[in-house]
């Protein structure tokens, strides 16, 4: 178990590594920095001097490792835009976001394993018609569109929940319900999917030839081997929602790191959309760590290798 | 009048679409406590469905109905699937064919073992895991203790099956039915595991069924046999009749494909059956076997009953003992 931890560290150090230089280069596939930091109307010295103030004329592999060392640090510059620290503004928008990926991770997770699992128990009875049909709709449904409704309902209507902000978890809860609706068609029909499998499966003809209980047999002996998918799965889906909630959040404005991505991108605001690219890699690479790991724990066979 | 398990024209039909499947069409048996019972027929002829059938393991596509199901006096046609549960792993026990796959893969071996403890007899896991240690001693499995907490994956198909054996021994049932248990594993494995069944069968006092294809394994421990044809029981009697006196042409035919040692020569061939166990969809009022035999006549259109030949001793033919004490195995 030491050896695959050490391992998956060392490919997950490697693949965040890339991911870095990536994120960096990035910033030369817009075009010349330079020229868009100094604005249209801008003559040729005044591209020349922003060129020189920012260090632009160094050799690439020099600027790369000077961001990098000082990412390393902790420091990714200032903000063009807001003029003030890079790690500050993360700061301030992160924690809006996590909170949203968790809870909508969560929600999707509670929601999805339960209906998966009760929808193989019968195939193509009432209830895997209706589980079905709700994966359908949270499938097809575009979030704004679901995220609107719900405020019309929910905040206009019944005046129940805050339609926009992020002062306390009442404003989260529709957000969350969205984002994770969204999330839950996948992973229900994996579960179903993978329940339907294992149900078919010698050991589970072994668990009932000792007369254990439906309860233990589902629970115990089946859903244990057809989550192993759904782990990875899950991983991934909450990769988006942390990187990917733009929509939800600029409807429910919530104001999080999505919402600084998307407009740190059309503001040209390079040191913040390179730090947070970085920072979504990095949570991308640390959730797929935590999955194998997470899988290693349910599948021993897994820990071989 | 006090058999442990009296089993009276089980059918086991299967719907498909219009038509029904009946792979097994109407068995009937006495299991006495302590007794073996060796059902042999070759794959396919409905041995395997039977004995879910009687564990109530059927798969839900199919179904099984018997004039009489009873296991030491309890009617099992009328339990429901709790009570059923409740005698499954406990009093009535099943080892099954595929020792690769029937234990799963991400619970420890020691876990597996003491679930049946824990479910039946309420036992604490320390008393579980005591007996199963012991129980996997008794099937010839050295360190035993270590065993307990590896992996199936980590161990070899004669090792799992093992495991499955003491697995159905946890609750010292008193009727074992073993599904080829031995088919998978390689033959000096089969013998070793085989002795080993049979000493645990003396020792615990438990009645076995025991389903194979295999009259090689047959001989060593059956006590009465019964080959299954086709859904339906051919010939049965004791071990001792059946081998010593065979009368139905397939039994005839079977027996060919054994060589005898001392009267087999070197170089003789054995014998050989023709064809396949015919698929039946539906009643069929012919002998299953004529299609297959060589002594097919025109009275075989009617299938005939299972007659008394002898005390114990039934074949169900329509030609006389004496005329089938004649025949000598010869597939054209």
């Amino acid at each position: 178990m030491f050896h695959f931890i050490v391992r998956r560290l060392c490919l997950a150090a490697l693949v965040a590594f890339t991911v870095s230089a990536v994120a960096f280069l990035l910033l030369y596939l817009a075009g010349d920095p330079a020229i868009a930091l100094a604005g249209e109307g801008a003559t040729e010295a005044d591209v020349l001097a922003v060129r020189k103030q920012y260090g632009f004329d160094r050799p690439l592999p020099v600027q790369y490792l000077g961001w990098l060392s000082n990412a390393l640090q902790g420091d990714f510059g200032h903000s063009f835009f807001f003029k003030i620290p890079v790690v500050e503004l993360i700061a301030e928008k992160m924690p809006i976001t996590l909170k949203l990926g968790l809870s909508s991770i969560v929600f999707a997770i509670v929601l999805s394993i339960p209906l998966g699992v009760l929808a193989a128990i019968k195939p193509n009875s009432i209830f895997d018609r209706l589980a079905l049909l709700i994966a359908v709709i949270g499938q097809a449904m575009p979030s704004f569109w679901f995220g609107l409704m719900l405020i019309v309902v929910f905040s206009v209507d019944l005046r129940w929940l805050p339609a926009s902000g992020s002062s306390s978890w009442l404003n989260f809860v529709l957000p969350t319900v969205v984002l994770g609706y969204y999330a839950t068609p996948a992973i229900m029909r994996l579960t179903r999917a993978g329940m339907l499998e294992v149900l078919q499966s010698d050991y589970i003809r072994t668990a009932r030839a000792k007369g254990l209980l439906p309860i233990a047999i589902l629970f115990k002996h089946a859903l244990r081997n057809a989550v192993i998918p759904v782990v990875g799965l899950a991983a991934v889906q909450l990769g988006f929602m942390l990187g990917g909630s733009v929509v939800v959040e600029s409807v429910f404005a919530l104001n999080g790191a999505g919402y600084l991505a998307y407009e740190s991108i059309s503001r040209n605001d390079f040191p913040v959309v390179q730090a947070l690219i970085l920072l979504f890699s990095l949570i991308f690479v640390l959730l797929t760590l935590l999955a194998d790991l997470l899988n290693a724990w349910l599948d021993p066979r897994m820990r071989v290798h | 009048m006090n058999s442990l398990l009296q089993v009276e024209d089980l059918r086991v039909t299967i719907p498909a679409g219009a038509a029904r499947f009946t792979p097994v069409r109407g068995l009937s048996f006495a299991l006495e406590k302590g007794e073996t019972l060796c059902i042999v027929g070759e794959s396919g002829c409905g041995k395997s469905l039977s004995s879910l059938a009687l564990m109530g393991l059927l798969p839900k596509s199919a179904e099984h109905q018997a004039e009489r199901l009873h296991f030491d006096g309890i009617d099992l046609s009328r339990l429901n699937e709790r009570q059923m549960a409740d005698l499954r792993g406990n009093r009535m026990s099943m080892i099954f064919q595929e020792p690769m796959t029937s234990l799963n893969p991400v619970y420890t071996i020691g876990d597996q073992l003491a679930e049946p403890l824990i479910r039946h007899r309420r036992a604490g896991r320390r008393e579980a895991r005591d007996h199963a240690v012991d129980l996997l001693e008794k099937v010839g499995i050295t360190a035993a203790g270590r065993r307990m907490a590896q992996y199936p994956h980590q161990l070899s198909g004669g090792l799992r099956q093992r495991v499955m054996i003491a697995m159905s021994l946890m609750c010292s049932p008193e009727l074992v039915i073993a599904d080829e248990p031995t088919t998978a594993l390689d033959v000096t494995i089969q013998a070793k595991i085989l002795r080993q069944l049979k000493q645990l069968q003396s020792e615990l006092g438990m009645a076995m069924i025991f389903i194979t294809h295999d009259l090689g394994v047959v001989a060593r421990i059956a006590d009465k046999i019964a080959v299954m044809y086709a859904g339906r029981f051919v010939e049965t009697g004791t071990a001792r009749q059946l081998f010593s006196r065979p009368l139905h042409p397939y039994t005839k035919g079977l027996l060919s494909c054994l060589p005898v040692p001392g009267k087999t020569a070197s170089g003789e061939p054995l014998g050989s059956i023709p064809g396949v166990v015919p698929a039946f969809i539906g009643e069929s009022s012919s002998c299953g076997f004529s299609s297959r035999c060589p002594y097919a006549a025109p009275l075989c259109e009617r299938e005939p009953d299972l007659t008394e030949r002898g005390s114990s001793h039934a074949c169900r033919c329509v030609l006389a003992s004496a005329e089938l004490d004649e025949l000598r195995w010869e597939a054209a």
